[in-house]
């Protein structure tokens, strides 16, 4: 008899989640156009506010805060409606009496939206570099971090936040809390270094901004030693608190 | 494992004492006992809110009792469901799949999580499901959904395969082929635990049957068993002007109106005295029908004490 490895199972789960992410009009939007319209969106709203002072230029702001919105929208906002509409039709239950761990049923069905997060922000960094002449990025190992991280993060935070849903429907109410707060006080829209500076200090505590502002640091640097120290532990704190939260609290049975 | 200290170690399927209460305190498992054998059928039967469901999930791990012990082939399937889940097949009452898939990219997937797992196509033969191999899921008739279920719990050739009511909402024939292919598998040697309402599905496939009754086996044996203690039955109709009081004594006859009822344990001897004695008197017993204990009688006759008894006790 053939057993089954993780990596096997991981793998037939992510492809059948990534057939139904096909499938889904709905999803195919939210996942490819919305970024790239919301970067838009923010470069001319950016073009407004006046840059100067945080020494940052327009394409270089709204391109990073791209990749926080490909984050949230790409991994958070589509997982809890994943993992919502699974957990309803009682896909979850039939899985969980089969080989795969609860561990691995989660992750799976993660997989094709995390995986399709990082090749869209891998591309905003060939387009910022190649069309915006952003510089490559300063620190690549900084980038990275933050971007595994924050892919953890959300879909960690999107496993909570399903808990809390009752309805792939009410997702979109359950999940713009964070979406909003993030957008606003995580320096997607408007750099923190713009806010007034009790504002700024309370918002690096927000659960996006350890990962954005590394993200910033990795792909156009100009963010201090101890920033950066104090931002990864941010997100890692988050991280694993997420995750903590996500396997305690997380609903295998549909709400009723 | 170490499971010397246990009872019924060699059998497939051990269920000790064991209870489920749910939030509000609802115990919907009382404390229930049994065992199954390898190569056996065991039928759970029970009216709807018996604990049925609530017993199988016990036993296929996805829930731990509130008391008591589970084995199944020597390992607790709630914590060692590692070691568990390679070697069972499970049928849920309400199984889910994502409505967006095909039929065969339904079991692609749950091969790829499946040890030794049979070709989707072979599969879908075993179940009848081949001409619907490229259907959406979404698109299947509630009858096809659940040949679909069949299929993925035996895509693995389980050791041991939970079916909980695995006919409800087929159509006859549909019913036909699932039993005749749940004896195929255990003429094969597959342990099989089967949950239903239909008393003519656990007649025709269990070996051995528990009947439960909120939350608790009230009879298990073989159907034999189960039916030899209830009486038979015999009924006719008296003709016009034939008052039941004619009938002998020794009958014990219940009579509403010209409509007799008669409950015996000596199914021979008593139909003996009947027909002696109408041949004697000369009358005519119209619509006589006699028979042994079913397992009907025998689960209305079990519903029916334990109402009255609960009525009692209220």
């Amino acid at each position: 008899m053939t057993g089954t490895t993780t990596a096997g199972r991981l793998n037939a789960l992510g492809r059948a989640e990534m057939t139904l992410l096909a499938r889904n009009r709905t999803t195919v939007f939210m996942v490819l156009l919305m970024p790239v319209l919301l970067i838009f969106v923010m470069k001319s709203t950016l073009q407004e506010v006046g840059l100067e002072d945080s020494g940052l230029t327009v394409a270089g702001a709204s391109l990073s805060g791209g990749i926080g919105m490909v984050l949230l929208q790409v991994v958070y906002m589509n997982l809890v409606a994943a993992y919502v509409a699974r957990r309803e039709e009682l896909v979850l239950k039939r899985l969980r009496t089969g080989e795969v761990s609860d561990r691995e049923i989660l992750v799976g069905t993660a997989l094709p939206a995390v995986l399709l997060a990082l090749v869209q922000c891998a591309l905003i960094v060939a387009v910022g570099t190649l069309a915006f002449d952003l510089s490559a990025p300063r620190r690549p190992e900084l980038l990275v971090l933050g971007l595994l991280l924050g892919g953890v993060l959300l879909t960690a935070l999107a496993a909570v936040t399903s808990a809390l849903t009752r309805t792939v429907q009410t997702a979109q109410l359950t999940t713009l809390p964070l979406f909003l707060v993030s957008l606003l006080g995580s320096g997607l829209f408007v750099p923190l270094d713009l806010l007034p500076d009790l504002a700024a200090s309370l918002c690096e505590l927000l659960p996006v901004t350890g990962v954005m502002t590394l993200v910033r640091a990795g792909w156009l640097g100009g963010v201090p030693g101890h920033d950066v120290l104090g931002a990864t532990l941010t997100a890692l704190a988050w991280t694993v608190l997420a995750v903590f939260a996500g396997q305690r609290w997380f609903r295998w049975d549909p709400r009723r | 494992m170490t499971s010397d200290d246990f009872p019924h170690s060699g059998a497939a399927i051990v269920a000790d004492a064991v209870r489920r209460r749910y939030a509000g305190g609802f115990e919907a498992v009382a404390g229930i006992s049994f065992s199954v054998p390898r190569g056996e059928l065991f039928a759970l039967l029970g009216t709807n809110g018996a604990g049925k469901t609530s017993t199988v999930e016990l036993l296929e791990g996805l829930a731990r009792p509130d008391g008591g012990r589970v084995r199944v082939l020597g390992h607790d399937p709630y914590r060692e469901r590692a070691a568990v889940r390679p070697r069972v097949g499970v049928m849920l009452q309400e199984g889910g799949f994502p409505s967006d898939l095909t039929v065969t990219e339904t079991l692609r997937m749950w091969a790829g999580c499946t040890s030794g797992a049979r070709p989707p196509a072979e599969v879908l033969d075993l179940v009848g499901l081949g001409a619907r191999a490229q259907v959406r899921v979404k698109q299947l008739s509630g009858g096809e959904r659940r040949r679909l279920d069949l299929a993925l719990a035996l895509l693995g050739r389980p050791e041991i395969l939970f079916l909980d009511e695995p006919t409800t909402g087929l159509d006859a024939e549909g019913r036909r082929e699932t039993w005749r292919l749940v004896r195929e598998l255990r003429e094969a040697g597959t342990t099989v635990l089967l949950t239903t309402h239909y008393l003519e599905e656990a007649e025709a496939l269990a070996d051995r049957l528990a009947i439960m009754h909120q939350g608790r086996i009230v009879t298990s044996g073989t159907i034999a068993d189960v039916t030899a203690e209830r009486p038979a039955r015999i009924r006719f109709e008296l003709p016009a002007g034939v008052p039941a009081a004619r009938l002998p004594l020794t009958l014990r006859a219940a009579a509403d109106g010209r409509r007799v009822d008669i409950r015996t344990h000596t199914l021979q001897e008593s139909l003996h005295t009947l027909l002696s004695w109408a041949r004697e008197s000369g009358v005519d017993l119209i619509g006589l029908d006699a028979r042994s204990a079913s397992l009907e009688e025998a689960f209305l006759d079990i519903a029916k004490t334990h109402m009255e008894t609960e009525k009692v006790a209220a």
